[in-house]
């Protein structure tokens, strides 16, 4: 859906999402990343399970909601990317470790 | 640990940066809270750290952005990032997260520059990945260097669309077609506003050269399209729209919506602040005076979390606000912040000049903000506007009613993306105006706070009342 | 303005008290008009935390004691009911409830509170719980806690769609509801009664005033004394989590939707709704220190919900003497008390016999208290 224009950035960290690993340019938020990365969806929706990518892009709509290095529910357009970050998507409701 | 500054302002765009500026040079203790890595708010996002090898393809307005934070950074202005602001209350207390962890800072006073969300945008189908809004497409070029790698097709009205369209077009993005829902009953309207708006002819001529530039460049410019609808299964496939009465479809891998842009009125509404319906703009705005200053002393709104009125307005009104809170909090006397202010005042006008005619012109049609049934309203808990309908036939009154009832406007966003959509629904519904129908009562925390981080914050008990508030004049 | 509306019986407050009453008198056959407030009003039904609480209420009332334990019991019938006649479930659950008590005071307090309670009405029924055993039954809950209380008479249910399911209900039973409130007046005219409402005037044959907050200048005026006062308690709501609490407790529930509700406060801060950094610290404090693991859950919203207190925290029911035809009713455990609101209560307005409890209810025993 997207690609990178040419750019000044010359720097890439690795991270992976659902496992699989990606090389991203750093600078950008997880939400840009995904985007680029192709990814189907960010999240289900935690009423019906539909599929979700990010909307607005400055963390008002929420929609963009991935667990990052543990955390669930992150607004993936407000964390910016890091080497060896884990992220998954988030599955409709977060889950609790009692 | 709780702080005491004398001036604490919330957005680091264009009013916010502004506003701390001024304070600084007239030796005001003052912070700056912004939720972004670096400031520049939404319209000079990635100014300072562009990824972008050529930013020039974003035109010359983006630019103007650097004089800004130059001036900004000059005055070695203390700037919380990556931050995020859960509170405000009438006290100047600002509570703040940062990396999990919850901080309170007092000041003598609080500027609220948190700028606009573009209105909401209901249409069949919105949910769909592959469906965004116009702004978001913008803040990828400018965060991230990233265009689509497909047909891209822009929908709805405003300035923004066209900016959006005219970006793409010179980066090399396929931009298949603009589906313009601009109405007839809008061009009449603003036709009237025209005279006014020839007194701003930078603006119009930038306008014209931006469609010019996108129709030569091959896209499809459909005009008085009265209905959209995202079309697909998991993700968006392509866009069905009705022009003249005939419903068509155009093939989409993006689908990029638009219909202007609103106050963001998270911290005011939760503050309790008085916000008064603006029939021109069909939004809330708070209640202000020339200086900024709302219903609450303390607190004051600068930029477009005020009312539209466009970046450079925004920077002005941010000085003006700037200066103010100098002369509330004793640095400056009236009569020099008056003469100071006097040139500000002046660009203000000159530079809002042109927005009756805009306001009228992109005036949203009423099947966007008043959507057909299936229609989703609140993205969150999938609440459609159909229900919210049912929900008026059974006796709500308003939306906080038919938020208890179904949950519509509870989810994470807490009703950022459906607020004004359920109060146009109910007011068409009930044959009420929206101004009476109301909004949503929002409450803290504005955004979300583990209960771990609040359970550790440090709260210092007040004893007493003695921040050294400012005094009223 | 309407046209004066006329009617059998008037409900004035369409909240989980005048709801409960009015679906009660609508499914006897009467046609009770609610008049309601419109959608900022103080609404103590929106702000309620949705227990079905037994536990600890009712020391020193064994009359209240017995009323709430009977609302219990039948509250299951009722929820199915509601769901039958209107399509709303209530997401009502009976799991028992459970006190978390966070220090020994408090676990001391608490054992002879029940103790207390157990010898007074016969039937209530409880159990103290040392670590071990509460541990056992709520996986996770702190080792530092002192113990708690489980009681098998506790549940819990959504106050919103409950209230959503009444007001449906009065509709389809013949009922009316009319947002045109605030009533401003209710004047007695010798057959019945008129109210001024925003939009027009009403004559009932008979009046309940159920208005919460706002009971106390209408209840005066038909010959009855309301002595409420606000009393606010702070609530706290989370992201929703997957299922992992099942019994409710007093402090923290989790929502048929996953949602965490944390509470609470009382505070006596007149009509003020608004939530303290303060109280919230102390809220999510007291929350983390029972369930350690509950740390890294999100608060989403606080509010402050402003209870309808009576002197002696139990329902005031009279009847009016002096203006036959006029009740009032009013409590601060809406959800609680709907079902027996609904039904015995109901049924004793539409003219059958009080329900034995009733007779305590009424404000008379504040009077004789002062007098005494």
């Amino acid at each position: 859906m997207f690609k990178p224009l040419p750019d000044s950035r010359s720097g890439c960290v690795t991270l992976t999402i659902d496992g699989q690993s990606l090389s991203v340019f750093e600078g950008q938020s997880v939400a840009a990343a995904v985007l680029a990365a192709g990814l189907a969806s960010c999240r289900t929706t935690v009423v019906s399970g539909s599929p979700r990518l990010p909307y607005c892009m400055m963390g008002l709509c929420f929609d963009c909601l991935m667990e990052i290095d543990g955390v669930p529910n992150c607004q993936a357009c407000l964390v910016e990317v890091r080497e060896g970050m884990v992220v998954r998507r988030q599955q409709g409701r977060r889950g609790l470790q009692p | 640990m709780t702080d005491l500054y004398d001036l604490a302002v919330v957005g680091a765009g264009p009013a916010g940066l502004a506003a701390a500026t001024t304070g600084a040079e007239q030796g005001l203790r003052t912070v700056v809270i912004d939720e972004q890595a670096s400031p520049g708010g939404q319209i000079y996002r990635g100014l300072e750290r562009s990824p972008l090898a050529e930013p020039g393809f974003l035109g010359p307005d983006y630019q103007r952005g650097a004089v800004l934070l130059e001036r900004f950074r000059a005055q070695d202005v203390e700037i919380i990032d990556r931050s995020s602001v859960w509170q405000v209350t009438p006290e100047c207390e600002v509570a703040v997260t940062r990396e999990d962890r919850v901080r309170f800072l007092r000041a003598r006073r609080v500027l609220i520059a948190t700028g606009a969300q573009e209105r909401p945008c209901p249409i069949p189908g919105w949910t769909l990945p592959g469906v965004m809004a116009a702004g978001a497409g913008q803040i990828l070029m400018k965060a991230a260097a990233l265009v689509p790698d497909g047909r891209v097709v822009l929908a709805g009205a405003g300035p923004l669309l066209w900016l959006v369209a005219w970006q793409y077009v010179r980066a090399g993005a396929h931009v298949v077609a603009m589906l313009e829902t601009v109405t007839n009953t809008a061009r009449r309207a603003a036709l009237r506003h025209l005279p006014r708006a020839i007194g701003a002819p930078d603006y119009l001529i930038k306008g014209i050269e931006l469609m010019r530039t996108v129709r030569r460049a091959g896209v499809r410019h459909v005009t008085t399209v009265t209905g959209l609808r995202a079309l697909g299964d998991e993700n968006v496939k392509a866009v069905a729209y009705c022009n003249g009465g005939t419903w068509r479809e155009l093939t989409c891998d993006l689908l990029l919506l638009h219909q202007g842009v609103v106050p963001n009125l998270q911290i005011t509404r939760a503050l309790g602040c008085a916000h008064d319906w603006d029939q021109a703009q069909l939004c809330w705005r708070p209640r202000l005076d020339a200086w900024g200053n709302s219903s609450l002393p303390g607190i004051a709104v600068a930029g477009d979390g005020g009312g539209i009125v466009g970046a450079i307005a925004a920077e002005k009104r941010g000085e003006l606000a700037g200066l103010e809170a100098a002369h509330r909090l004793g640095t400056l006397s009236a009569a020099k912040r008056d003469r100071l202010a006097k040139p500000l005042q002046a660009e203000i006008r000159r530079h809002t000049r042109i927005r009756p005619f805009l306001d009228a012109l992109y005036r949203p049609a009423a099947v966007f903000r008043s959507p057909p049934d299936e229609t989703i309203v609140c993205r969150c808990e999938e609440v459609t506007a159909g229900e919210v309908r049912h929900l008026a036939d059974l006796g709500c009154q308003g939306p906080n009613q038919t938020k208890a009832f179904s949950r519509c406007g509870m989810g994470p966003c807490q009703g950022r993306m459906c607020s004004l959509t359920v109060s146009e629904v109910l007011a068409e519904a009930l044959s009420r105006p929206v101004e009476e129908v109301g909004a949503y009562r929002v409450r803290p925390p504005i955004k979300p706070v583990t209960l771990g981080a609040l359970a550790a914050a440090d709260l210092e008990e007040f004893a007493s009342d003695d921040h050294g508030h400012e005094q009223p004049p | 303005m309407s046209a004066t509306i006329n009617c059998d019986i008037a409900v004035v407050g369409g909240g989980l008290v005048g709801a409960a009453i009015a679906y009660g008198l609508a499914g006897r056959g009467l046609k009770p008009v609610v008049v309601d407030e419109g959608d900022v009003a103080y609404r103590a039904s929106r702000g309620n935390f949705g227990l079905i609480w037994v536990q600890g209420k009712g020391l020193g009332f064994d009359a209240y004691a017995r009323w709430t334990r009977l609302s219990s019991e039948i509250w299951g019938d009722f929820a199915q009911e509601l769901q039958d006649v209107t399509g709303v479930d209530v997401a009502h659950r009976r799991p028992g409830g459970l006190e978390v008590c966070v220090d020994d005071a408090e676990y001391q307090e608490r054992a002879e509170e029940l103790h207390r309670l157990s010898e007074q009405t016969p039937g209530f029924e409880y159990e103290l719980l040392d670590p071990a055993a509460l541990r056992a039954l709520v996986p996770g809950l702190s080792e530092a806690l002192p113990g708690g209380a489980y009681c098998p008479h506790d549940g819990h249910a959504n106050p919103l769609y409950l209230l959503r399911a009444l007001h449906e209900g009065i509709t389809r039973k013949g009922g009316r509801y009319l947002p045109e409130g605030p009533v401003s007046a209710i004047t007695p005219d010798g057959a019945g009664f008129a109210l001024t409402t925003r939009a027009g005037r009403l004559r009932a044959e008979r009046v309940v005033v159920t208005a919460g907050l706002g009971s106390k200048a209408l209840a005066s005026e038909v010959g009855l004394d309301a002595p409420v006062y606000p009393n606010r308690g702070q609530i706290l709501v989370t992201e929703r989590v997957t299922p992992f609490l099942e019994l409710p407790t007093a402090y923290l529930r989790q929502t048929a939707e996953g949602s965490l509700q944390l509470g609470d406060t009382h505070e006596d801060v007149g009509l003020d709704d608004g939530t303290t950094s303060a109280a919230m610290k102390a809220i999510a404090a007291r929350a983390v220190k029972s369930f350690p693991f509950l740390e890294s859950v999100r608060l989403v919203r606080a509010w402050g919900a402003l209870r309808v207190m009576t002197p002696d925290g139990a329902p005031i029911y009279d009847a009016s003497e002096r203006h036959s035809g006029a009740f009032l009713a009013t409590c601060h455990s809406g959800v609680t008390l709907a079902a027996v609101h609904a039904i015995p209560l109901a049924a004793w307005i539409a003219g059958a016999d009080p329900p034995p409890e009733v007779r305590s209810f009424s404000a008379e025993r504040f009077h004789v208290q002062t007098a005494a």
